[in-house]
């Protein structure tokens, strides 16, 4: 059989060996967690506590009146230390609630009495509520608030779920662990997805590297939700980007600027589906999450299940620590395509934060770089169909008209282009500025 | 202007743990310009070899010429102009030996010398150095030599193996363009017949690209393209011509065109980047040359057919730029939203 796939895109080594056969262990409850009050793209919540509170686990301490927003909560039971500005894996800085765990607390068991209500009577508004209240977003990296998601615009007509677990960023397997490990939940939660949009014809894409989560998954979906269509995909980068994979799988094309509401199509990722169950069934918010700890620069590979707010110094500790010394290292926010280095590890690992991956600097260290031979490794490569080479020159020499003309805007900055060309050239940097700047020039122009 | 620039996305955090941070992808594949180059300097071994046994010391001596005088050039040129020294990197190398593959065995030394200057002078610094030049360095190169020295450039003697010692010997295309004799597919091939070194020899070229294609350096619908297009442009002039014109497989076979489909149309710097452009370029590379051979002056036409793409190549990527993912058709002329 012929495994669907996108077209263009790479093959890069993917290193899942170190992590994907370990299952997931609980990482040791911090002394202290840092909860940022926007973890999504969106409205920042307002705190909802102050110094010395006292917060229980899984109570809310952020929210905000917003259409797109997340509300955030006490991921472990103690006393809140401060409400300030502190740095964010994402980058920059944002507002945060430190809380110190309390002596005596004991983790609460969310699902000891097994699921509180059932959730096939659900209507859509009840689950979308919930999943607001619960304060759900895309956890596969993009962050995205999974209430609006799920809300389809008025006149839309949603035929389709497609579920993503394709995880084709390297190093990652959380989305992997959470398939072979919580099959059933990822069902139920499929299925009250299914439930919330109108969508009859359930799918979940399924990289062929992860034979033994197709194995999980079918055979969950055989007693729970007999019409899930398993798409087995070919492992290529970036087959998890959200219009690829609709490419892939349905071979529907998400227009420039449009959303995949416009082929009638709701797009979420595997944890994030657990997480929906747990929320549903369990009235469990998002207070904590698989995280992947992988790469050649730390001891031992392992997924942990973590609590929101527990910094990537401790989790990173949990796993022997770093091979090498911080000078020779690089740590990112999630995998090495579209992740983001951390300067510090004091960040803590957020609900968008699927993986920390520790390289050394040899292996990711881009040498200098040298002049464009038109060798068109970039436009083969490129998932959008776009000029990187082109792209990139205009964002060097910030020529944001043509760029716009080539469609700039398009580039979902998926790495393709600089992980292929032999001249090294940083073309995802260089496109990157060329939009920053497009996108002030269109600001000046309304304001 | 050519830049080789340390990439400042990747610098030590002051304020931070002391940690490296940079921008996204931090995962590259292993290639390099070097690699590339080194690849096609290996792929033109088999090419090298063909030339120096069929002719023996002249061989020698116009690669060693070739390559040297390019290397120089390369490095007096970079530094005059203080730029980065790249002379380590492959690419004038490669030059060298094209230009050196392309010239009659009989050429003297220091017409080699001033092809070699030209190429990487002219045909490349003067651009701004490897991947700003318009025109591929070795043909533009041999086309001065052409133009400068049009007697000495046309002078060929019978390769050595065949013993004799003949002056001068017209090429396989000369004897058929002006004395209609056709020269036998298994002589070409094997490479038996007078004419530039590296380019009697097609089995030696043959090897050399398949091993670049081996490698994913050359995408097949470039040589085959051309070679394609001079086959089926060629069968449309032999059937219609009477007997006038040589026969498919002899314009494949014959003169540049086995070494410019597999080094000259797939040189990266002057072909198309988009994949659309690349068959534009090859089909009309390719009726070029079999127009030259059977109704211009010249008895070859490789070298134009590729210099004349290489000129519409900014032209021609413009025209072909790829259908955007997802973007939608244009209406009334007017582009959406
Ligand atoms: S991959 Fe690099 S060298 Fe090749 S065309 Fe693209 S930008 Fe130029
Ligand atoms: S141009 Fe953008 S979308 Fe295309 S490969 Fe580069 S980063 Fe990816």
């Amino acid at each position: 059989m012929k495994l669907k796939t996108f077209q263009r895109g790479i093959h890069p080594a993917y290193h899942k060996e170190l992590s994907n056969n370990s299952a997931v262990e609980r990482a040791a409850i911090p002394k202290t967690v840092v909860i940022p009050l926007r973890q999504h793209i969106g409205a920042p919540c307002e705190p909802l506590v102050k110094r010395s509170d006292i917060v229980e686990e899984g109570q809310k301490i952020g929210d905000v009146q917003s259409f797109v927003t997340a509300p955030v909560h006490s991921s472990v039971a103690g006393k809140v230390k401060s409400v300030d500005m502190l740095p964010f894996p994402g980058g920059g800085k944002v507002q945060a609630v430190v809380i110190e765990t309390a002596e005596d607390y004991v983790p609460k068991d969310w699902e000891a009495e097994g699921p509180i209500v059932d959730v096939d009577a659900l209507t859509p508004e009840e689950i979308r509520y919930t999943v607001r209240s619960a304060g759900i977003i895309g956890m596969g990296g993009a962050a995205f608030p999974t209430s609006v998601k799920i809300s389809p615009p008025k006149g839309a007509v949603v035929d389709t779920l497609l579920i993503n677990g394709c995880e084709c960023e390297p190093y990652l397997s959380s989305d992997h662990r959470q398939m072979v490990e919580n099959a059933d939940k990822l069902v139920l939660g499929i299925k009250a997805l299914m439930q919330a949009v109108g969508a009859k014809n359930p799918l979940i894409g399924i990289e062929d590297n992860k034979m033994d989560a197709v194995k999980a998954v079918r055979e969950a979906a055989k007693r729970l939700l007999p019409e899930l269509k398993i798409v087995e995909l070919e492992t290529k980068y970036p087959q998890g980007a959200e219009k690829m994979l609709i490419k892939a799988a349905l071979d529907r094309t998400v227009p420039i600027g449009k959303l995949p509401f416009e082929v009638g199509v709701v797009v979420n990722n595997v944890g994030t589906a657990v997480s929906i169950y747990e929320a549903l069934a369990f009235k469990k918010p998002l207070i904590e999450r698989i995280v992947t700890v992988s790469g050649n620069g730390i001891k031992t590979p392992k997924n942990l299940m973590v609590r929101i707010g527990t910094t990537f110094e401790a989790l990173i500790e949990e796993c022997g620590g770093l091979k090498t010394d911080h000078k020779e290292m690089v740590v990112i926010n999630g995998g090495p395509m579209m992740g983001i280095t951390q300067p510090r590890l004091d960040v803590p690992a957020v609900k968008g934060t699927s993986g920390i991956t520790c390289l050394t600097a040899d292996t990711v260290k881009p040498a200098d770089y040298f002049g464009c031979i038109r060798c068109a490794s970039c436009v083969d490569a490129c998932p959008m169909r776009l000029m990187p080479l082109k792209l990139g020159d205009m964002g060097r020499l910030s020529i944001t008209e043509e760029f716009n003309n080539f469609n700039g805007m398009s580039c979902m900055e998926c790495g393709c282009c600089s992980f292929v060309c032999p001249s090294k050239r940083p073309l995802v940097q260089w496109i990157r500025l060329a939009k920053i700047k497009l996108r002030d020039e269109e600001r000046a122009k309304h304001a | 202007m050519a830049e080789e620039v340390k990439n400042d996305g990747f610098l030590a955090d002051k304020d931070g743990a002391g940690l490296i941070v940079s921008s996204s992808p931090h995962l590259f594949n292993t290639e390099s310009i070097p690699k590339i180059m080194h690849t096609v300097v290996m792929a033109l071994i088999p090419a090298m070899i063909a030339a120096i046994y069929y002719f023996r010391l002249d061989a020698v001596v116009l690669l060693v010429t070739c390559i040297v005088t390019s290397l120089i050039t390369e490095f007096i040129f970079q530094k005059a102009r203080k730029q980065p020294v790249t002379v380590y990197d492959g690419s004038a190398i490669i030059t060298g030996i094209l230009l050196a593959l392309m010239l009659p065995p009989s050429f003297p030394i220091y017409g080699a010398i001033i092809g070699s200057v030209f190429a990487i002078g002219v045909g490349k610094q003067i651009f701004g150095g490897l991947g700003y030049n318009i025109f591929n360095p070795a043909l533009l190169g041999r086309a001065f030599l052409q133009a400068t020295y049009p007697v000495m450039i046309t002078t060929w003697h019978e390769p050595a193996t065949k013993g004799v010692d003949v002056v001068s010997a017209a090429t396989p295309l000369a004897l058929m363009k002006f004395e209609g004799i056709s020269t036998g597919w298994g002589s070409l091939l094997i490479g038996n017949t007078s004419g530039s070194m590296g380019e009697t020899c097609a089995i030696a070229i043959l090897i050399g690209g398949l091993y670049l294609f081996y490698k994913g350096y050359i995408d097949l619908r470039m040589p085959l393209g051309y070679l394609g297009s001079i086959a089926v442009f060629g069968l449309l002039f032999w059937l219609g011509g009477d007997g006038k014109y040589p026969d498919p497989v002899f314009h494949i076979l014959a003169g540049g065109a086995m070494l410019g489909a597999w080094f000259m149309i797939t040189d990266m710097v002057t072909s198309p980047v988009t994949p659309k452009g690349q068959w534009i370029f090859v089909i009309v590379a390719g009726f070029l040359v079999v127009a030259i051979r059977n109704l211009g002056g010249l008895p070859e036409g490789v070298m134009y057919s590729i210099l004349l793409m290489n000129a519409a190549v900014p032209l021609i990527n413009r025209w072909t730029r790829p259908k955007v993912f997802g973007e939608q058709p244009k209406k009334n002329g007017k582009e959406k939203g």
